[in-house]
């Protein structure tokens, strides 16, 4: 009785889940697979400021006249602020503006780029002659160094060039360095603003340009600066490092002049928070090429519409009740012995940060000291709150030291351990050290290893390119999920282990 | 390795219970969630027991609060030996055993001396959680020490042997002696290294025996043969058994029964989720003893015909 009802619940799951994926790629078009060719990209921008409490006023500087690349849709967000645009002589930006300003004010900038079309042809602005901005002791300096690289240029390009190499390669006390500033950590950043001035001291139009590397897709990304001179009637780029030269079109030029990306009137302590990734929600959009208000709505509802740095997390979030899922078989079917129900699990997770091996490796070696740490206090009789925080204090020293000794080394996966489970593997520790004293160090090993097999285990998968895809495209697919769960709780066959355990009464 | 679905088909037609089988369709749908604390916790079940006319080692103190532990001395001034042990304990944790007074306080069981602050230190220790279930805060047991049979004597490697009867619905369906040697640690766990040999249901005498995952006939530590020994008043153990069911109310369980030399069959506590290396003791599966049960258990109304059920279907067949 109790078991048809199991199965007819989980094959209506089934039905469902299979039946709303079916729709969504057969109707709608949604991509069956991570496209690596879909090249629409999406930056979302958050800015944050503290009102003075008034009238507050944001000037947001937006990619949408750059040229190299096409602008697909942009849209702006900010509670209450009315949003008007307009035309600067380089740029086009957004005017966000409040009578009263109270606390806290977050804006939304976002926009989506496609590349792989061609933009479509835009007049170029004419160059304009501007005054370089030198002081009078900087003018004296500079003159010298653009004579001294007039003498090693044919034309306007290689003068360019020259003058990017000098600077870059500034060393102190020597002209290019006078300069750039003393500061050596901000003398390399102002290597675009210092070749523009020096290029129009030289009679060359010259301008900086401030943007954005698309790939990889990635969190708090930060803006990148070159410059642009004008010659033989077009404006041509002159890129500062290897990176940006060969970033091809995965560089979106955001705006010109050595402006920042936003000012605030009537605000202060303003900062920027830039999320890059690649957009399937528009490859989505292009593909169906028809955009009647159903579909419209149902992208707009799905993880789609969430924020986009919201939906990074999420492409994590539902690969791991797949890994619950992979949990389940290894426990109750292969009959693996882990610490904990769902201890793996969350090693998995932390794994992302580090990556598999350093992972496994910094695992062991937390693992095995705080064991020998534990197996000391053993003696000292310690009750167990105060126990449990000792250990707790020991790995989060172990970690401490781990990531300074890795950065050391020159393994930056180091810096990534601070967020590693420091609960979970006091927890680890104590349950092992229980384990080894009843069952025996076979027990404890044996589930010690276990857990960091199956932890591995649902990295891979939570890792994966096309689980993470299609579990974020068709979230519908957990239903199938929850019903192989399910019918895995009704499982009561023999663990694969017990076959060998018991194998002499086989006989 | 044998094709493991020719290897499953076999265990499954010698009945061979898996955990999977154990938990789910055993211990959930016959152990209900209510009943667990009186099995986990040692104070509730001898209180229990004791009202079911269950013999069970007396108790001289039952300490809860860090204030009663100052009160041990006198409690315990009459006995020369006692037991402490925590309430909820697992796997043989945390038990001292005491044998006599020594110069400094007490003598414990192995020789060693132990003074009357290191007892009354471990038992704020028991009271504190160290060794229950779940690291939950505890109570300490002080109770009688039993003088163990001497029937065991040439297989064991000190410690306590006992005897674990599986009972499903009243019916004992399945025994072991667990036999503690020097790997255990005197503990009678089988997971710790213990040795566990099989019972003949219908005579109450020892089988072949299983040592981790092989079968063995001789003791590791004493060479002695473990098979054909007669466990003493096992009629009276059969009656024990089956009345456990209706003691805590759950369906499948496993009773630890130790033998005194005075005072007979003591049962010393319940298992609601008892292993299953007790298949390997016997070299026979539960699973189609327990189905077995099922079956019958319309006509099955009586303890005595429990016991008697049990003594004519799962006698040791002779191999």
């Amino acid at each position: 009785m109790s078991k048809l009802h199991l199965y007819l619940l989980a094959g209506l799951l089934v039905l469902a889940g299979a039946s709303a994926t079916a729709y969504k790629v057969l109707v709608l078009g949604f991509p069956l697979s991570p496209n690596q060719r879909s090249e629409i990209w999406r930056v979302e921008l958050q800015l944050a400021f503290d009102a003075d409490g008034g009238p507050a006023k944001v000037l947001l500087a937006v990619p949408s006249q750059t040229g190299q690349v096409s602008v697909m849709d942009q849209g702006f967000a900010a509670r209450g602020y009315g949003v008007t645009t307009e035309r600067t002589r380089l740029n086009e930006r957004a005017v966000f503006s409040l009578a009263d300003a109270q606390g806290r004010q977050y804006l939304y900038y976002r926009v989506v780029v496609d590349l792989s079309k061609p933009p479509p042809a835009e007049p170029q602005p004419a160059p304009t002659s501007q005054a370089p901005r030198f002081t009078p002791d900087e003018l004296l300096v500079a003159h010298s160094l653009v004579d001294s690289a007039r003498a090693k240029a044919a034309d306007a390009r290689t003068l360019a060039d020259v003058i990017v190499e000098r600077l870059k390669a500034a060393k102190p006390g020597d002209e290019a360095s006078y300069l750039l500033g003393r500061d050596p950590m901000r003398s390399q950043a102002r290597v675009p603003v210092v070749a523009v001035n020096l290029l129009r001291l030289a009679g060359v139009p010259a301008e900086v340009v401030n943007g954005v590397l698309l790939k990889p897709e990635r969190r708090n990304a930060r803006f990148v600066h070159w410059l642009e001179i004008y010659d033989e009637d077009h404006w041509t780029p002159v890129y500062t490092s290897e990176g940006l030269a060969n970033a091809g079109p995965y560089l979106l030029p955001w705006w010109r002049g050595p402006a920042l990306v936003a000012h605030v009137q009537g605000g202060k302590h303003l900062t920027t928070d830039m999320t890059v990734s690649r957009s399937l929600e528009f490859s989505t959009r292009v593909a169906v090429a028809r955009q009647r208000a159903l579909e419209h709505r149902l992208i707009e509802f799905s993880l789609f519409g969430l924020p986009l740095q919201a939906q990074l997390l999420f492409r994590t979030l539902l690969a791991v009740p797949l890994g619950a899922f992979v949990l389940v078989v290894l426990r109750n079917v292969v009959g693996f012995k882990t610490f904990g129900t769902f201890m793996p699990v969350l090693i998995a997770l932390a794994f992302r940060q580090t990556g598999l091996t350093a992972g496994i490796v910094f695992f062991t070696i937390v693992l095995s000291f705080g064991l020998v740490v534990r197996f000391y206090f053993e003696h000292l009789k310690l009750l167990l709150v105060p126990r449990l925080a000792a250990i707790l204090i020991v790995v989060v020293m172990v970690i401490a030291a781990l990531s300074v000794v890795s950065h050391r080394l020159g393994v930056d996966v180091g810096l990534s351990l601070g967020l590693f489970p420091i609960v979970i593997l006091t927890m680890t520790i104590e349950r092992m050290t229980i384990a080894w004293e009843e069952r025996g160090p076979r027990d404890a090993l044996q589930q010690a290893g276990g857990s960091l097999a199956v932890a591995a285990v649902c990295y891979l998968l939570i890792q994966h390119t096309l689980i993470r895809h299609l579990l974020f495209v068709f979230p519908e697919l957990l239903l199938i999920v929850l019903a192989a769960t399910l019918l895995l709780g009704r499982y009561t066959g023999y663990r694969l282990v017990e076959l060998r355990r018991f194998r002499v009464l086989a006989k | 390795m044998m094709n493991p679905f020719a290897l499953a088909r076999a265990l499954r037609s010698r009945g061979v219970l898996g955990l999977n089988a154990r938990n789910g369709e055993f211990m959930l749908p016959w152990n209900p969630r209510r009943f667990y604390p009186l099995v986990d916790d040692k104070v509730l079940t001898k209180t229990l027991a004791r009202e079911h006319g269950v013999s069970v080692p007396e108790v001289y103190a039952i300490i809860e609060i860090p204030r009663q532990i100052r009160e041990l001395k006198s409690k315990v001034a009459a006995q020369e030996e006692f037991v402490v042990k925590p309430a909820r304990g697992s796997g043989g944790e945390g038990i001292v055993v005491v044998t006599g007074r020594g110069p400094d306080g007490y003598r414990k069981i192995d020789g060693s001396s132990i003074s009357e602050h290191e007892l009354e230190f471990h038992i704020s220790n028991i009271l504190a959680g160290i060794f229950s279930l779940g690291g939950t805060p505890d109570k300490a047991l002080v109770e009688y020490r039993v003088n163990f049979d001497p029937v065991f004597d040439a297989v064991t490697y000190r410690g306590v042997p006992d005897v674990r009867v599986i009972v499903f619905l009243g019916v004992p369906v399945m025994a072991m002696v667990r036999l503690p040697t020097r790997k255990s640690g005197g503990r009678a766990n089988l997971h710790q290294g213990a040795l566990g040999t099989g019972v003949d249901m219908a005579t109450g005498k020892t089988l072949s025996a299983v040592l981790r995952t092989g079968i063995v006939d001789l003791h590791p530590d004493t060479g002695v043969p473990v098979a054909g020994i007669q466990i003493p008043h096992w009629q009276t153990m059969l009656e024990i058994a089956s009345r456990s069911y209706e003691l805590t109310g759950l369906g499948y369980q496993g009773i630890d029964i130790v033998l005194d030399r005075k005072l007979g069959p003591m049962v010393l506590e319940l298992n609601a989720r008892p292993g299953l290396a007790i298949q390997m003791a016997n070299r026979s599966g539960l699973r189609a003893r327990l189905e077995a049960v099922l079956r019958d258990r319309a006509s099955l109304d009586s303890p005595a015909a429990r016991i008697a059920y049990a003594r004519e279907r799962f006698a040791a067949k002779p191999s």
